[in-house]
This record gives structure tokens, sequence and C-alpha cells, in this order.
């Protein structure tokens, strides 16, 4: 089996800054991320069925020359579902900025909590001596 | 016979789009619902004994045949978590109705959540009955993007940080999944799951390794094991009581079936699997100690979700058939008692009007009904004897004994462990909201938010639903017998494989 080198280098591409993306505090970037890496794995499934070939239909040409058309049939339908998803994710994005005014991913509560009694105690064992 | 594998999968769907048309009547939007799950919950008691008397049924889609088509099977063990599945939807759909939650946006021509429900619902079905990967990827997407929905109505700046929390963790999952689908396929050329058996096997040892990882942390993170959880006591709790149950009770489990059929049928390891012995026995831990921490509720209980969780892991990990026998039981008991003590935590914050363990006293002399509903749901998810937690926790710690080696005999130590954390936790609830001197309900904080209500009473259809399932948990544990012989059975299955293999491809090969 040969290897696509182009393809493998633009995978790796697209996974890596739809991961990066992933990792960034504004909420527009991380959808970005999400629809990059959605593009990727999309990109990576129709790719699995091996080397490009002549279009799967009935009497066209010999099935060993066909590209298999399941991955096809595959990528098909999840790129319907990432669509649909990216859609609910840019409603619930707008959604928040409408009601907090900003587009910042906002800090765990739990983790804000933590944080501010570390930061008694530390007022407080300063205040001690 | 195996149109019954399809039905709990149309009936929902059917139904959803009905429900969508009769939009501006609740009525029958609620007949409508409480009728199709009760049917299913009918199918799927029939499915089971069917397939426990005469073996896995399985249903081609359109005529086409494997390894190409899209075949539907129910074996022992989808057709029994089938049914726990529909009667847990089937009661949480009872206490929504009750609750009057389905009612809201009523006025403004979008009620959801009937429609959203009934998609949840199909969605779980086709997660248990599917035979192939791909038809698994959809039926987690089907069921996930409901559960968007569900846990994002009604948004308030609270519950629009932890959706977009809770979206975005499961979207990249999804992705992942696309991507491990695409990665099996490039190596065996098939994704239908009884196919893959065959072909799994036939693959060099470092690449079947690395895929069988590759699903354990597309499935761990839906089902929540450690270092994958952190998203869930963040989410689960902002949803209203029903919700949060449905979703704790069956979504997490799902993820754990997936784990069982992949890593029983495809990704099989005769021996021990460390890994996973350990991922159980942390799972266990920081879930047990991270809900003592708590004061909300709802966090604590989606804590406790999380470390038995770790339970289900560790009886997958020693791949024994005794084992696989405490996890169905386990599997089939948690769904149960986790759903039953959300709706109870559901009741308590309705009557108090508060999450807060601190602020809450009192209830047991103000409403000794749930006092009596939460400690039976309690005790059984700590594993106190006569209930259905013991019986499938002795099933496990008995597997952990027999497989004897340093690590497994860790990790069932832990287990005991984390049982009696479980029970501290538990009891840090009771004697916050049940013991001293009862209180008037607080003030309703935020009239649009749905999940603190503050009546001071509830209504009778979400006590009455929430002690049929209560009343189904003390079931399993009266039942134990018979359950406990068709979850052995179905183990069995699990570790042979071949009846799968062979009501899916033929006996020919």
């Amino acid at each position: 089996m040969t290897i696509n080198i182009t393809m493998a280098v633009l995978l790796a591409g697209l996974y890596s800054v739809g991961f990066y993306l992933l990792m960034q505090r504004s909420l527009v970037r991380v959808i970005l991320g999400i629809v990059i890496l959605g593009h990727g794995a999309n990109l990576f499934l129709q790719g699995a069925g091996g080397p490009p070939g002549v279009p799967p239909f009935a009497g066209l040409a010999a099935p060993e020359v066909m590209v298999d058309p399941l991955p096809q049939a595959m990528a098909l339908t999840a790129i319907v579902i990432t669509f649909a998803l990216t859609t609910f994710l840019l409603a619930l994005a707008f959604r928040s900025f409408v009601l907090l005014g900003h587009d910042e991913v906002q800090d765990d509560v739990e983790d804000r909590r933590v944080g501010t009694t570390a930061e008694r105690n530390d007022l407080v064992q300063e205040a001690a001596p | 016979m195996s149109i019954l594998v399809a039905l709990p999968v149309l009936l929902p769907l059917l139904a959803a789009a009905l429900s969508l048309v009769f939009n501006t009547f609740p009525r029958v939007q609620r007949v409508l619902g409480v009728l199709v799950l009760s049917a299913i919950v009918v199918d799927a008691a029939v499915l089971l004994a069917h397939v426990d008397r005469a073996g896995p049924v399985v249903l081609r889609m359109g005529g086409y045949g494997p390894p190409i088509g899209i075949t539907l099977v129910a074996d022992r063990l989808s057709a029994l978590l089938l049914l726990v599945s529909a009667i847990v939807t089937l009661a949480v759909l009872v206490f929504s109705i009750g609750q009057r939650i389905t009612d809201y946006g009523r006025d403004t021509a979008s009620n959801t959540f009937h429609p959203m429900y009934l998609v949840l619902c199909a969605g779980v079905a086709l997660c248990y009955v599917t035979g192939d990967l791909f038809t698994l990827f959809v039926g987690f997407e089907i069921m996930l993007s409901a559960s968007y929905v569900l846990i994002t109505r009604r948004t308030t700046a609270q519950r629009v940080r932890a959706g977009m929390t809770y979206v975005i963790v499961s979207l990249t999952s999804s992705l992942l999944f696309i991507t491990m689908i695409a990665l099996v396929y490039a190596a065996t050329g098939t994704v239908n799951l009884a196919d893959l058996a065959d072909k799994v096997a036939a693959l060099p040892p470092g690449i079947r390794t690395s895929l069988g990882l590759f699903t354990v942390v597309v499935f761990g993170i839906k089902a929540a094991l450690v270092p994958l959880h952190f998203w869930l006591p963040d989410s689960y709790p902002t949803a209203p009581a029903p919700v949060t149950a449905v979703f704790a009770g069956l979504l997490t489990k799902v993820g754990v079936y997936a784990l069982i059929r992949t890593q029983t049928l495809i990704f099989t390891s005769e021996a021990i699997w460390t890994l996973l012995l350990v991922t159980a026995l942390l799972t266990m831990l920081v879930g047990a100690l991270g809900a003592l921490a708590q004061n909300d509720i709802n966090r604590m209980m989606s804590f406790l979700l999380v470390s038995h969780i770790g339970y289900m892991l560790f009886g997958l990990a020693l791949y024994t058939e005794i084992g696989l026998t405490g996890v169905i039981l386990y599997v089939v008991h948690h769904i149960t008692v986790q759903a039953s003590l959300f709706l109870v935590g559901g009741l308590i914050t309705r009557h108090t009007g508060t999450v807060s363990l601190r602020a809450m006293s009192g209830v047991a002399t103000a409403y000794p009904l749930v006092a009596v509903l939460f400690a039976i749901s309690a005790l059984s998810l700590a594993g106190v004897p006569p209930f259905s937690g013991f019986v499938a926790k002795i099933a496990l710690l008995r597997a952990g004994a027999e497989s004897a080696t340093f690590t497994a005999y860790l990790v069932t130590g832990g287990a005991v462990l984390t049982s009696l954390l479980s029970l501290y936790a538990v009891t840090k609830i009771w004697v916050g909201a049940f013991w001293g001197e009862a209180r008037p309900p607080y003030e309703d904080p935020d009239p649009t938010d749905e999940v603190t209500v503050g009546t001071g009473n509830t209504s009778r259809g979400m006590v009455t639903a929430t002690g049929a399932l209560v009343a189904a948990g003390v079931a399993i544990a009266v039942f134990a017998g018979p359950l406990a012989g068709v979850s052995g059975r179905a183990a069995n299955d699990l570790i042979d494989g071949k009846s799968y293999r062979e009501a899916v491809l033929g006996a020919a090969r």
C-alpha cells in the first residue's frame, strides 16, 4: 500500500490547528477549532477508503478500479452531523454572548472557589505574624 | 420477531415527529410520550425473553447482509439494557410531566421537551442494538444532540456556561470517534462489529493495541473515566432534575456499554488489563473523594456517579466470566439507582428551594416519604446488604478475589474503601438535608430556572414516578437470582463471542 504524503501532512496540519484552537479562551476560536478538527476527521474518514479511482457506479468500470464507496457514504453522514452541530454551537455561543456580553470561556465555578480559598489562606498567613 | 429490534429506535423517532406536529397540544404530547415509552418497555421485555431462550436476534436493514449493510443485533446484554433503560426513561418522563417542566415554553410555541426526550430515547436504543461501529457513532450523535438541547433549554447564564463545556467536550469526543472509525476502516476495511472481531485478530499486535486504546479514550470520555471525567460534575447539575437523572442513568452507561461491547468482542485481551484496572481504581477514589468535598447536592451525586463508573470498569478489566456478570448486574443496578437518586434530589430541591446542603435541614420531619425514598436508594448505592447494590458489588468483589493478582487485590481493596466513602457521602446528604429542624422553603432565586423551586410541596406525579423507580431498584434485589442468571449467560456470550458472530455473519463463516 502506498502512502499519500500530501494527505498525511494536510491531515496532521488540520488536526494540530484544530486542537490548538480548541485550547484557546475565546469561544469563537474554540468553535473554529471544532470546525477545523471536524474537517480533518471527515477528510481522514474519506481518505481511509484508499487511493482515488473510478466513481463507483454499476457497469461504469471493473470493480477493481473503482473507489470504495463505503467511506464516502460514512464521511457524508459525518459531514452532515458536524455541520448541524456546528450550527447549534454557533447559536449557543451567540446566546452566551447575549447573556454575558463577551465571548470568553468562563472560569469553572469550583476552580474559582478553590482559588479564592487559597488566596484567603495566604492573606490570613500574611496578617498573622 | 426481528422487527422487535428496530421498534425501540423507530417508535420514538416517529413519535418525536408527531410530537413536533402537536406542538401546541401538550396533552397529546404527554399521552404520546407515555404510550410510546410504555410500548418500548413491553417490546424490550418480550425481546429479552425471546433472546434469552433462542439466541441473538438479527435484523438486516434493507436486506443488505453484513459486512456492507447495517445490521441491528439484540443479544442478552443489549436486550437487558434496553429493558432497564426503557423503564427508567418512562419513570423519568412521568416525573417531568409531574414537575411540569414539559410545559415551559408552551406560550412561545417552542415546546421542545417531548420531541427531544423521545429522540434521546431513540439514540440510546440505537446504541444498544447496533451491529456496526458507524451506526454506533450515529446512535451516539442522535443521543447527544438531543441531550445538548435538553441541557441548554431555557438558557440562563449559568446553564449556557455549563452547556458550552458539555457540548464542546462531547463534540471533541465525537470527532475522535470519527478518527477512530477512519483508523479502524483503514486497517481492516470493515466497520461491522462481528466482522471486525475476525479481522482485528489478524492485525499485528501493535496496531491492535493502539486501536484498542483509542476506543478506550473515545468511549472513556462518554463514560467519564477519571482523567476524562472533568466535564461531568460541571455540566450535569445545572439541568433540571429529571434531565440530569436520565443523563446520569443512561448516557454514561451507553459509554460503558460501548466499552464492554468493543473490548469483549473486538479487542479481546486474555490477560487482566492492568491499565484499565488502575483507571478503575482512580475513577472510584477520585469520584468518591470529590463527592465528599461538595456542598451542592447535585454536584455531590454527579461525583458519586463518576466514582461508581469505576466499578464497571473494574469488572471489565478483570475479564473473567464472573467479573463480567458483576459488571452487567452493576450496570442494571446503577442505571436504576442513580436515576432514582437524582429524582429524589429533585424532590428535595423542589421542596426546600436550595441545592446547598448547608442551607437545607429538617426534610425528614417535613416530608418523611422523601426521606424513605432517599434512604432506600442511598443504601442501595452504597451496597448495604438487602438492597440491589450489594448483589452487584459482591459479584465484583468475588471476581477480584478470584483473579488473585496483586493489582486485582489492590483494586478490590479500593472498591471496598469506595463503598465506605460512598456511604459516608450519602450520610453527609442525610445529615445535611434530613436532620435538624424543618425550615420554610426558600424563595425561588430565579423564576426562569427550573432547577430549584422551593414550593414546599411536590406534585403527585413526581412522587409516584420516584417511588416506582425506587421500587424497581428494590425489585432488582428481590429478583437477583433470575437476573444474575441472565447476566451470567450474557457474560458467557461476551467471553465466548461465538454466538454473536454466528448470528450476524451466519454459521458458515
